[in-house]
């Protein structure tokens, strides 16, 4: 017997004010899926994935996700984090609010693979912008989500961070459910199993 | 229980941390009601009376609180955080509580500068009048944390905090005048512990719907 979706959306619809930018979108994700979700500027993905992680909530259709919020993950287009903590003091927040276990070795182990650890006692207002994004992506794998949702995670990327990015899909591909929207979808092919193209309404 | 208290003391923490980094809030709003209580010490008549001193207390600490809590949100403004802690999976009222902890932090530090000031510059306080200051401030940031939030979410939010808060707070203005210059301050302290209680519970149950779209 086939495993029950963790993700069912069906004919999702989105608008703000008289502006709809979200249409009829359906689709059904498994374990272990990774969805890549591509468009043109304006088009939805942002929406589509504010939708997904619940922090926004449809027009019209259904979008259920079978999983607390506390395994699901996500990178929007800003980091989610403080701009006048340090890097620790951020992971640390959200180390504490989601019960990670052994708090501090894990958020060792992700600075460290994403190159922050000489930065880990710095300001995020003194980041880089990659910078910035890599610490967007620390905080998302901190408590090792099992759906994980990206917006474009590699905008901000130099190739060095775009590379563990990738290896880290990569590594995650077949075990986490992965949502990413992209404007290179050739980055992500092997890790694929689906894609969506979102046109404007 | 002691996991959300322990999620209150680290959103709490957070908030006095990055006060003390940036130091945004408190200065400005210790500078502001001293301003504010020098300017009515020259703008009240001499012979005025201490009664309408008393009142201009409570001004003062009003409109000290909105600009406190205007700049209240501002850290979860800057880079999404509120997404953040909108998508962690504690209970969402203890982002309002914590965030309530902070701002009454900031509002008691200012009046511990203020009623000292008050006291040199106009009528002495008694101890219901200084009880009326610390039920008031209770209400005041329960109130103005969840009404700081809906406008922080609006485009307007300068216009729209004053425009929201101020009506909303009327009641405790009510409540402390009278606990300060009234000869039965005991009837208007049980009113702002009342006000306190149904505006905490309401602002706690309602804070969910204000941060999701």
């Amino acid at each position: 017997m086939a495993e029950a979706p963790i993700v069912t959306a069906r004919a999702v619809e989105r608008s703000y004010g008289a502006r709809r930018v979200l249409r009829g979108v359906s689709f059904d994700l498994a374990r272990g899926d990774a969805l890549l979700v591509t468009g043109a500027n304006g088009s939805g993905k942002t929406t589509l994935l504010r939708l997904l992680v619940g922090l926004a909530v449809p027009s019209r259709g259904t979008i259920d996700v079978a999983l607390h919020r506390s395994r699901l993950g996500f990178v929007g287009h800003e980091p989610l984090v403080y701009r006048e903590l340090t890097a620790l003091e951020n992971l640390d927040l959200y180390g504490r609010l989601y019960r990670v276990p052994e708090r501090r070795e894990r958020i060792g182990m992700l600075l460290e693979r994403f190159g922050l650890w000489d930065a880990r006692g710095e300001r995020v207002s003194a980041f880089s912008r990659g910078m910035t994004q890599r610490l967007g992506l620390c905080r998302a794998l901190l408590h090792e989500p099992e759906l994980l949702v990206l917006d474009e995670p590699h905008s901000a990327l130099d190739t060095q961070g775009a590379g563990l990015l990738d290896q880290e899909l990569e590594s995650l591909a077949g075990q986490s459910t992965l949502v990413v929207a992209t404007h290179e979808p050739e980055r992500l092919e092997r890790v694929a199993t689906a894609s969506l193209s979102l046109g404007t309404t | 229980m002691s996991g959300y208290l322990g999620d209150v003391a680290a959103l709490a923490r957070k908030d006095l941390r990055l006060e003390l980094r940036a130091r945004d809030t408190l200065p400005a709003m210790l500078l502001f009601v001293l301003a504010t209580l020098v300017v009515f010490h020259f703008a009240m008549p001499a012979d005025a009376g201490d009664d309408p001193a008393y009142g201009l207390l409570w001004v003062a600490l009003v409109f000290t609180s909105l600009l406190g809590l205007a700049r209240a949100w501002v850290p979860e403004r800057e880079a999404g955080a509120l997404d953040g802690l909108v998508l962690a999976p504690t209970d969402r009222s203890a982002i309002w509580l914590g965030k309530t902890i902070a701002s009454l932090a900031f509002l008691g530090a200012a009046e511990v500068v203020a009623i000292p000031a008050f006291v040199l510059f106009f009528a002495p306080l008694d101890a219901h009048a200084l009880a009326g200051v610390v039920l008031a401030s209770v209400g005041i940031c329960a109130v103005g944390s969840l009404v700081s939030a809906m406008a922080a979410a609006s485009r307007g939010r300068e216009v729209l905090l004053p425009l929201i808060f101020l009506p909303l707070v009327i009641p405790i203005v009510v409540g402390g005048v009278g606990a300060t210059i009234s000869e039965e301050p005991g009837k208007f302290l049980a009113f702002l512990g009342l006000y306190d209680a149904v505006f905490a519970i309401l602002s706690w149950a309602a804070f969910e719907y204000v941060v999701t779209e």
